[in-house]
């Protein structure tokens, strides 16, 4: 097998890549599918040989250069011929997700000018049937199962995948060096891909990719973290994400490793299990739901395993430490470490599928620190990433004994990474798209100055390490200008198990202050052990040993601050929980911080008035049935002593 | 043109005549329903037909085949396959072995063989999975393959019982109420698999089922019964606007 060369693979176009695959280990596995309750190989001779049928069947239906299919299906090798096989055409795939409503398909269909649509069954079918008259740049849908389609087959509007197989073949006897000329044309710096970006207005964007951005993205990963060719993986992510793309283009196609489709969405965890894959990637959502059964089916289990999982657990988590900081871990508990992954580990995560799991990796949202202990403690190596579409997925990322739970990690290699003067995060690759389709203020608003604005606010930590905060349209600025995030520091005081809610202000101002709910059920049961007697949520909070509790777990929080002016130098506890029927949250349980300051005028400003102690405060109720009634009640306020 | 036509069946227990003089053609490649009140006599007419009970009077022909007196394991192997009503499976085997279970029915190999477990008896095992997981892609099994059939809902042992009576590869299916018991949901999905059963395996269905809805929604022909007599039949808005079967459902204005 040829040794890859960086820069070779960097020139290639992604059929073209395919192509220089087949060229390299033809015969070894690309691709694997479940079905019919059985594992069914396709080598890369294969998979090339179906890329090609496929694209020569769409050039036979009037499919060119620049021209758009778009892909609504689940996840089976027939999406990668479908895309392939159109890239090598010069043509843009695009995909839409599974769930999207017909309605939807129709503007997506036509604001991206897509002229052939590829579905998986009748379902989808169905849905762009349904806006047909919508959408007259649409020459033919095809359809990869035939089951239900019978009402369709006199309408050459459709066309069944194998009809497809068939021109492709046709033409491909005429005129066997037809395929291979088409993709000596391509070119790494064309667009192949439209990829859906999430607007928070209006309808989603279509970021342009080229095959350069996919390639590049896949084999930078890997420089970093190396897979063998040998390696799998397992698709089970949205094809229209781009954590699905940045798989099966970029990484499956720079390191030659297998991609494995399940059986249906359903079984996809019992597939993953069957695979035991070396490489994953998932939302945060995933590896909370794989604890959480972990945790399940061990309360279900006898007393030994229990007492086993326990002891081992708590060792797992101290050797973790040291494993994600990348210390040297002392022999004592190397020993039992290792004991514990022998005895325990290594026979429970098999259970899950993830013994072989060398590379695995969270993107999309935060996860939650006490995860990557768990994981790490475990044996899997999860680690933290940050991207976004317009980078190919992943841009960042925790490398091997670097890991920290508060940061993304460093930069893959051959990205750099600034951070502009507003405090957002702007980074530079060659993954970097070119904009998006027909938006062009869109586009140079996000690539301004040659850079990709990633509308996140974030900093670089003492140790290399990018810490992303917040939305930069969310975050505060103090009356110094130094900037944080007032989401960030809630979630901070949220992880206190005794504080249910919190209000964190500071805009313009000299320091941060906040305003808190104690948990009422946690607190309450704090409280009567200690036999601290209250009658109401009013009451315990008031009480000062509460004052006391809430104090010390602030010192903790201050003492873990990032920066200095993260520090909360003011906090009351509030009255009342805050409620959505009182406008003070969103329905989603968001805080209202606007109305929030309004509302408690009064204690907003007592907080920035150190001489302030004490407060008479009015509190004001309405009942369900829309009695009000009015409270006399005295709030404390508390400064933090300098630590 | 094969088809399954019942002639003048009468079947009495002691003095009860749970069918009467009961008429019916059933046509091949249609969906057939049968309707009526409880007691009615709609799974008396199943149980003749499938070989359970034999009637009293009257002849049951499919094609050339005579099944007034046939056994039901004769009615089976001629192609005519039951769903039952209440569900007629191993609770504590998967869902897998039910299904491979059902097939034993067609399996040609010797004891001997089935000991060492190579040559025929593998083969034909093998073809016989095969022929299994095509049933389970097609009623969409796929997630509870392995499961006991026991700890699945009933909605999905309801689809398991269908798919016990497709590996039998029917020409004509009796499925005894298949949506007795769902939610609207459940009921979608099983009428979308007797419109798939019809149309991509050619199977002729017989369909007893209490939810008028969807009986007038996808049946070809509509047969009612009351008190073991059939009071009305046709196509769908025939059979709704027909005064007998209208004062049986709702009752006399």
């Amino acid at each position: 097998m040829k040794a890859p060369d960086t820069d070779h693979l960097l020139s290639l176009s992604i059929p073209q890549l395919l192509r220089w695959r087949v060229e390299a280990s033809g015969n070894k596995t690309a691709l694997r599918e479940k079905d019919f309750g059985r594992w069914i190989s396709y080598s890369w001779d294969q998979y090339y040989e179906y890329t090609r049928k496929t694209g020569l069947g769409l050039q036979q239906i009037g499919f060119g250069k620049e021209d758009k299919i778009a892909i609504i299906s689940d996840n089976i090798p027939e999406v990668l011929y479908v895309a392939i096989g159109a890239q090598a055409l010069g043509g843009i795939s695009a995909g839409i997700y599974q769930t999207t409503l017909p309605d939807e398909i129709g503007q997506i269909l036509d604001s991206l000018d897509v002229s052939v649509v590829f579905c998986n069954d009748q379902e989808q079918v169905d849905k762009v049937i349904e806006v047909r008259d919508k959408i007259p740049n649409v020459k033919k849908v095809i359809y990869e199962d035939s089951r239900g389609m019978r009402g369709y087959q006199s309408d050459d509007w459709f066309m069944f995948i194998e009809d497809l197989y068939e021109l492709g073949d046709k033409i491909h006897q005429q005129n066997p060096d037809l395929f291979e000329k088409l993709i000596d044309e391509t070119r790494p710096d064309d667009v192949c891909h439209l990829c859906l970006t999430s607007g928070t207005t209006g309808l989603p964007k279509g970021a342009m990719l080229t095959h350069k951005n996919y390639i590049n993205m896949g084999l930078q990963l890997t420089e970093a973290d190396p897979l063998d060719p040998t390696d799998e993986y397992v698709s089970f992510l949205p094809f229209a994400w781009i954590g699905e793309q940045m798989n099966s283009f970029g990484v499956a196609m720079a390191t030659g490793i297998a991609v494995n489709f399940p059986e249906s969405v359903e079984t996809a965890m019992s597939d993953l299990k069957e695979i035991g894959p070396h490489f994953m990637f998932g939302a945060p959502r995933i590896y909370e739901t794989i604890r959480s059964q972990i945790w399940l089916k061990i309360d279900e289990s006898y007393w030994l395993n229990k007492l086993c999982y326990n002891y081992f657990m708590k060792i797992g988590e101290q050797a973790a430490r040291y494993r994600m900081t990348g210390e040297k871990m002392p022999r004592g508990l190397r020993l039992k470490a290792w004991i514990g992954k022998q005895m325990m580990f290594r026979p429970l995560i098999n259970q899950i599928g993830f013994l072989r799991l060398r590379r695995a990796y969270t993107g999309g949202a935060a996860l939650g620190p006490e995860l990557f202990t768990f994981y790490q403690a475990i044996g899997v190596n999860l680690k933290q990433i940050y991207g976004q579409t317009e980078i190919v997925g992943i841009a960042y990322m925790h490398r091997d004994g670097d890991v920290r739970p508060d940061t993304v990690g460093k930069p893959l290699p051959r990205t750099e990474c600034k951070i502009s003067d507003k405090g957002e995060i702007l980074s530079r690759s060659d993954s970097v798209t070119p904009g998006y389709y027909k938006q062009p203020e869109k586009t140079a608003e996000l690539l301004e100055g040659g850079w990709l604005h990633s509308g996140d606010a974030g900093y670089i930590d003492e140790n290399g390490h990018l810490v992303v905060i917040d939305r930069v349209s969310d975050v505060m600025h103090n009356n110094r200008g130094e900037m944080f995030s007032p989401m960030f520091i809630e979630n901070r005081l949220k992880f206190s198990p005794y504080i249910k809610e919190a209000v964190v202000f500071g805009d313009q101002r000299d320091y941060v202050a906040a305003l808190i709910n104690v948990d009422p059920i946690v607190v309450g049961k704090w409280a009567e052990d200690r036999g601290i007697s209250f009658s109401t949520f009013m009451d315990l909070s008031a009480k000062p040993e509460v004052a006391d509790l809430i104090y010390d777990e602030i010192v903790k929080i201050n003492r873990n601050a990032e920066k200095d002016h993260f520090k909360i130098h003011r906090f009351a506890i509030l009255y009342k929980l805050l409620d959505v029927d009182d406008g003070e949250l969103t329905k989603t349980g968001k805080i209202r911080r606007k109305f929030v300051r309004e509302k408690y005028h009064d204690l907003y400003e007592a907080l920035y008035d150190e001489d302030i102690s004490e407060k008479q405060v009015e509190a004001f109720y309405q009942y369900q049935d829309g009695q009000t009634t009015t409270v006399q009640t005295k709030i404390r306020f508390y400064t933090m002593e300098e630590n | 043109m094969a088809n399954l036509s019942i002639a003048d069946v009468t079947l009495t227990f002691g003095g009860l005549h749970a069918l009467s003089s009961v008429q019916m053609e059933i046509q091949e490649g249609m969906i057939t329903s049968v309707i009526g009140p409880n007691g009615a006599g709609k799974t008396s007419l199943l149980n003749c037909i499938s070989g359970f009970y034999h009637p009293t009077k009257g002849e049951i022909h499919y094609d050339d085949h005579r099944l007034t007196k046939a056994s039901p394991h004769r009615v089976s192997s001629i192609g005519i396959a039951r769903a039952f009503q209440n569900l007629e499976l191993f609770r504590g085997l998967s869902v897998l072995d039910n299904l491979m279970l059902a097939r034993h029915q067609k399996l040609r190999y010797s004891l001997l063989n089935a000991f060492i477990f190579w040559g025929k008896a593998s083969k034909v095992e093998a073809e016989n999975r095969e022929h299994v997981e095509e049933v389970i892609d097609f009623m969409e099994l796929e997630p509870y393959r392995k499961q006991v059939v026991g700890n699945l809902s009933y909605g999905v042992q309801k689809r398991v019982e269908v798919a016990r009576a497709l590996t039998l590869a029917p020409q004509l299916i009796l499925l005894d109420e298949p949506m007795a018991g769902m939610n609207i949901e459940e009921k979608e999905d099983i009428v979308r698999f007797i419109m798939d059963i019809k149309n991509e395996w050619d199977i002729t269905v017989v369909l007893v089922e209490h939810d008028l809805g969807v009986v007038m929604d996808i049946s070809d022909q509509i047969y009612v019964l009351d008190f073991g007599e059939v009071i009305g039949s046709g196509g769908p808005t025939e059979v709704a606007s027909n005064a007998k079967v209208i004062e049986a459902y709702i009752g006399e204005e």
